[in-house]
């Protein structure tokens, strides 16, 4: 694992910034919801490193050919952590044929447990899929008439996110509802690599106005030729209230 | 005449009281925000990370960083805030959502749903719809009384995965409403479709309700 050095955050781009990182067997959490946020450049790149049996801990996976997608097509992934998946024929086609295992975790539980994780919890009690094949092979407990389940806190080898301001230090700032879940993923990587839209130097981001702050990013980098891709474009006609 | 989908959403819509944060599901559930009385302040949470959902932007004004859960392009207002996911379901499962509408796949009588996973289909994943039904002060489900072959939906027991245990409080399908005050008590059918029987509802539903 690199150090997390101060002030040597930066790098060239998503190849430099994974150099040295990827292997084959590893898991990895990507950022993103549906293809809102997610790390596109850093996708790629992990892509050309050829890692493989990879395991992905990710809200989606992507859609063909785009986001995971990419991953998927090249059969670097052997196992998805997810909490829903729907728009991926790849994904089907690999899952269907055994050749991909996937494991769903509640929304929620997802978004918690990686929390948990970022943060040195072990697990803790929900009643999110208490009584449910969810809570299947894990402890229950029932506390005041009500059913809990215990869920892990999960890490990663790997952490990849996507913000859109970043400066040297490693301080993100998201954007809109591209924040989901990059934040937690960020404190849940044993190594943090961010790519943003903007770097900027140290002062320029208000510290009052940090979203993760710069000691859970290990890497750092401009990322280029976003494209930002939208899933569902629904739009209302001009001049109708 | 059964309700179609739009009285679906403006009987759900009924449910609305000023002041609340609701979750809308995704399908007619999403009609809801369609029916919210004028006058009335009802915020519209997303679980991707957003309160204060606002309509579907200008064409040409579509922001790809804003997104709701069904990934569907729409905007902010004056109200809005961003979040991360795990605030987002902390507001979620820590009950402070006034209100869910879901749609189902199955009902129990005793408050059970099913609405995420078909055995022997492609699973797509349950999303955040466990999580709603775990820490939502109040979930109304809206489904069609019937399933394509005629087979009931509100039933004895719910034969597909669960999504929750005990979570549903109120039920809105296209011939009738069925409701209870707590957890511990028996769905009761409320209202009826326009010329709709409550005998025709027993004949098509399988649950034991109170009339």
């Amino acid at each position: 694992m690199p150090s997390n050095k101060a002030g040597k955050k930066v790098r060239a781009d998503a190849a430099s910034a994974l150099e040295g990182l990827t292997r084959d067997g590893m898991t990895v959490m990507s950022g993103g919801f549906g293809l809102c946020g997610i790390p596109e450049n850093l996708i790629v790149a992990l892509r050309d490193s050829g890692a493989r049996n990879l395991t992905v801990i990710s809200n989606n996976a992507g859609v063909d050919g785009f986001g995971l997608g990419v991953l998927l097509e090249t059969r670097q992934i052997r196992k998805m952590v997810s909490s829903y998946v729907g728009e991926n024929k790849e994904f089907e086609r690999q899952y269907l044929a055994k050749e991909l295992e996937l494991e769903f975790n509640p929304q929620g539980t997802l978004a918690e447990r990686i929390r948990a994780g970022g943060a040195g919890i072990y697990g803790f009690y929900t009643r999110t899929g208490a009584g449910t094949i969810v809570a299947e092979g894990k402890e229950q407990r029932e506390v005041n008439g009500e059913l809990f389940v215990l869920e892990t806190g999960l890490t990663a080898d790997l952490a990849i996110v996507k913000a859109w301001k970043g400066d040297t230090e490693g301080n993100l700032v998201y954007r809109k509802t591209a924040r989901n879940f990059n934040p937690m993923m960020a404190t849940a990587g044993r190594v943090t690599v961010a790519e943003v839209e903007e770097l900027v130097e140290p002062g320029v981001l208000d510290p009052d106005q940090i979203h993760t702050p710069g000691i859970f990013v290990q890497r750092i980098f401009r990322g280029k030729d976003y494209q930002k891709r939208i899933e569902q474009r629904t739009v209302r006609k001009r001049g109708v209230v | 005449m059964p309700w179609t989908r739009d009285d679906l959403a403006k009987r759900a819509a009924r449910e609305l009281r000023d002041g609340y944060y609701v979750n809308l599901g995704i399908g007619i559930p999403t009609l809801v925000a369609n029916y919210i009385p004028p006058g009335m302040d009802v915020v519209l949470q997303s679980e991707n990370g957003m309160l204060g959902m606002g309509p579907f932007p200008y064409e040409g004004d579509e922001d790809p960083d804003l997104i709701n859960a069904g990934k569907q392009t729409i905007t902010e207002l004056a109200t809005s805030s961003f979040f991360s996911s795990s605030d987002s379901f902390g507001m979620i499962r820590g009950g402070h959502i006034n209100l869910s509408v879901l749609g189902a796949l199955e009902v129990a009588e005793n408050g059970d749903l099913a609405n995420w996973m078909v055995p022997g289909k492609m699973v797509k994943g349950m999303g955040g719809a466990m999580d709603l039904v775990a820490g939502v002060r109040r979930v109304v489900v809206v489904m069609e009384h019937n399933s394509k072959d005629g087979a009931a939906k509100f039933k004895p027991r719910c034969e597909l995965p669960l999504t929750g245990a005990n979570c549903v409080d109120m039920l809105i399908t296209d011939l009738a409403v069925f409701e209870r005050p707590d957890r511990k008590s028996k769905f009761k059918l409320i209202e009826l479709a326009p010329g709709v029987t409550a005998e025709q509802v027993r004949t098509r539903t399988s649950a034991i309700f109170e009339s």
